[in-house]
């Protein structure tokens, strides 16, 4: 799906690729500056690289003085703010194959460093009515066309981008939770305490990622818009091994679950997706089918599962 | 100059000298207050999780004393305002009242927000990064907006009195007093000009304030009610806060009046009069008040819709005690009392006052919390905090450290402005308050 990424790639991975050093065709000036002052005696491979000064001259340094250059972070916010070019990303969940086997939870809080308590996707079991079946229902941040908590937020820090993806910048974020009033879905979740995360030296905060958590401040799903930069799934779909996330693009019609790739509209119309709770007007970009024809009995999904999860759905009943 | 000296010192009676009681009251406000302070290092400290609030009841007790303390001062000034304008002739006795509930609500209001606000540190974002979509940057411009009309209000309302103060010449107080009075009463000397100047400023602020703090609460109001929660989307919210607004704001001004009645010995000037005259307003208001919760509560119940029924059901069961105080008792109970003549005592209609503004705080409470209790997805969870809230010592002890300091206000201003207007008793004709 993300054939042409090379075309597509940002002002920030760009400046990855400065700090591999090879084809690269201008230096920014920070990095430019760090480059030519050192002067500290250093082991010398020899090897000597091309690159192209700020002022626009071609200059010749040795390959061993050449460092990454650091992220800098108003550039990666920024491209955190544009996100993707011409994208639209939308999530299909099959309720039919889902049994809360909870491996997206894990790879999300694992990929997030988030505290075990919190739960950008989360799992419930519902049951619409006395007379009809209970089911597994995953539940991602629903990354709204028309999103209640972007337009409710008094400072800018949640926003919508091109591409679809609503995101949390938790360096702007003032903890005030109208967001999370403002939620329908109750997808947002706030760092009641310190999390105390610790992130590698060096580590310039991303709102793709949202690492690390704030205390004070809000997270939420960011559908790994890191992972789509660099072309791949995102964790959670990657992780499960159900095959029930499946991810893509709209525009490009097509959406894979990491096993099998299939159009959108197609699976729209064979297996009659919905949106949760169309009525509300947010319009969500997470569809859903129907948990039809399953794969399992809802019970498997309480098979060999800690209490303190299990306990969760002891009373559930029709709403 | 008898009725002067007499006006004076009995509206002034903690100015000169400060009694034993007005320390020991102080001290122990103090007190309260310091033990919120303490409770906020240590959600400061620790982090919210001090507090009852988790991630679906994510508004507790500080977003309903914000919505509380907001209407105490909207309501002030909208008594004030309409008292004002249409020349009442008994509320001379109790307007200085109204506006320094205005006043002082006012800046104490606010404070819930921000203990409310996760980065207190980044409060200034609101300004430097506002969005105007969103209902809190209404709501910041607001608040500012009324803080600075009813200051103006308020002031404009002492001048006169800092003149009598400044040019009476047996007041003993602190050489710095008698400075400040000079001061602020920017050099009135009643010339017919003056008093002309300033009688028309006063009633253009007051019908500026009635117009803004209808607007202001409408505002708070709407951060409710242009959500798409359950309970709390609702075209009736604006008008319905503001009325409830006016209610609890006559409610405290009812208390008020009893409480300095007794402490400084106003009998003379505050009457039963004015308490059944105030009473009969509380009831007029505890009608329309009443009229629009069940209004907003029937449509509600009597419609189908599953999260309206979800809500309704939580309300007649886990709430049902506070429901029926809160939306029955707090309404009916004043409005009886106060409506049959035989009822009708200081005491009474002050305990019924007591009623209406306790009902009408635990009628916020249950807006605001229950309808986060049922959120759409059901809440499927082990923790019980989780669950449901409760608040914890860190928010009760902000809370009465929120009224501890309301009255401590109340008090430092009794030592260096009269408590009730002198200008505005002086032009009263004596006879009529004493009938």
């Amino acid at each position: 799906m993300e054939k042409n990424e090379n075309s597509k790639s940002s002002r920030r991975n760009f400046l990855r690729n400065v700090g591999i050093g090879v084809g690269a065709v201008s230096v920014t000036g920070v990095a430019g500056a760090n480059l030519l002052s050192r002067n500290e005696a250093s082991t010398k491979s020899g090897k000597m690289v091309k690159l192209l000064s700020p002022d626009g001259s071609l200059v010749e340094v040795d390959q061993s003085d050449i460092k990454p250059a650091k992220e800098i972070q108003s550039e990666v916010k920024s491209a955190a703010k544009s996100g993707l070019p011409n994208r639209k990303f939308a999530m299909v969940v099959d309720l039919s194959k889902c049994a809360n086997a909870r491996a997206c939870v894990d790879a999300c809080q694992e990929g997030h460093l988030l505290p075990k308590d919190h739960e950008w996707m989360k799992i419930y079991m519902l049951q619409d009515d006395n007379l009809t079946a209970k089911y597994w229902f995953p539940r991602p941040c629903f990354h709204c066309d028309k999103p209640m908590c972007v337009s409710v937020c008094p400072v800018g820090a949640t926003y919508k981008r091109p591409d679809g993806i609503v995101l949390v910048d938790n360096q702007r974020c003032i903890g005030c939770k109208f967001c999370m009033t403002g939620c329908p879905y109750s997808a947002r979740v706030f760092n009641w305490k310190d999390p105390e995360v610790e992130v590698p030296e060096g580590h310039v905060y991303d709102p793709e990622t949202n690492i690390p958590p704030v205390e004070g401040t809000v997270g939420k799903c960011v559908f790994c818009a890191d992972k789509l930069r660099n072309g791949e799934l995102p964790r959670c779909v990657s992780a499960c091994p159900m095959g029930v996330l499946y991810f893509g693009d709209l525009l490009e019609d097509t959406v894979t679950n990491g096993v099998e790739t299939v159009r959108f509209s197609k699976l729209m119309t064979d297996r009659a997706g919905y949106r949760y709770k169309e009525e509300l007007g947010t319009l969500p970009c997470v569809y859903y089918l129907p948990p039809s024809n399953r794969e399992f009995p809802v019970e498997t999904g309480l098979d060999g599962v800690d209490e303190s999860i299990s306990g969760r759905y002891r009373n559930v009943g029709p709403r | 100059m008898e009725t002067d000296k007499k006006l004076i010192a009995d509206l002034t009676p903690e100015i000169e000298t400060t009694s034993i009681k007005w320390y020991i009251t102080f001290f122990v406000l103090l007190a309260v207050f310091v033990v919120g302070i303490y409770g906020l290092i240590q959600q400061i400290d620790k982090g919210h999780i001090v507090t009852g609030m988790r991630d679906n009841v994510v508004w507790g007790f500080y977003i309903v004393n914000f919505i509380f303390f907001m209407g105490l001062s909207y309501s002030g000034a909208l008594i004030s305002g309409v008292l004002h304008l249409f020349h009442t002739s008994w509320r001379k006795p109790i307007i200085r009242m109204a506006e320094l509930i205005t006043v002082i609500s006012l800046i104490i209001g606010p404070f819930f927000i921000f203990f409310c606000i996760g980065r207190l540190d980044r409060l200034h974002f609101l300004f430097i990064h506002p969005r105007i979509q969103s209902p809190i940057t209404w709501d910041v411009i607001a608040i500012l907006t009324d803080l600075f009309g009813c200051f103006i209000y308020l002031y404009l309302s002492f001048i006169e009195d800092f003149a009598i103060l400044r040019d009476y010449p047996y007041l003993n107080v602190a050489p710095w007093k008698k400075k400040l009075y000079r001061i602020l009463s920017l050099g009135f000397t009643g010339t017919e000009k003056q008093r002309k100047i300033l009688a028309n400023a006063r009633t253009v602020m007051a019908a500026m304030i009635i117009a803004i703090a209808i607007i202001v609460y409408s505002v708070l109001a709407w951060i409710f009610g242009v959500t798409l929660q359950p309970g709390w989307h609702s075209t009736i919210f604006g008008p319905y806060f503001v009325i409830a607004a006016v209610f609890s704001g006559t409610g405290l001004l009812i208390i008020l009046m009893w409480i300095f009645r007794r402490v400084y010995h106003l009998e003379e000037y505050i009457t039963k009069r004015h308490f059944v005259n105030v009473g009969v307003l509380l009831t007029i208001i505890a009608a329309f008040y009443g009229y629009f919760t069940f209004s907003d509560y029937l449509t509600k119940w009597y419609g189908s819709i599953k999260m309206d029924s979800i809500l309704i059901d939580r309300l007649f069961t886990d709430y049902y005690s506070m429901f029926i105080f809160a939306n029955y008792v707090g309404i009916l109970l004043p409005g009886i009392i106060i409506a049959f003549p035989k009822f009708r005592s200081i005491p009474s209609i002050t305990v019924a006052a007591m009623i209406a503004l306790t009902a009408l705080w635990v009628n916020r409470y249950i807006i605001v919390i229950p309808t986060l209790e049922t959120p759409f997805l059901p809440i499927q969870d082990i923790r019980p905090d989780w669950i449901s809230y409760s608040p914890t010592w860190v928010e009760w002890s902000l809370t009465l450290a929120g009224v501890s300091v309301f009255v401590m206000l109340f008090m430092l201003i009794s030592k260096i402005a009269p408590i009730i207007s002198i200008s505005e008793m002086q032009e009263e004709d004596k006879t009529e308050i004493l009938h």
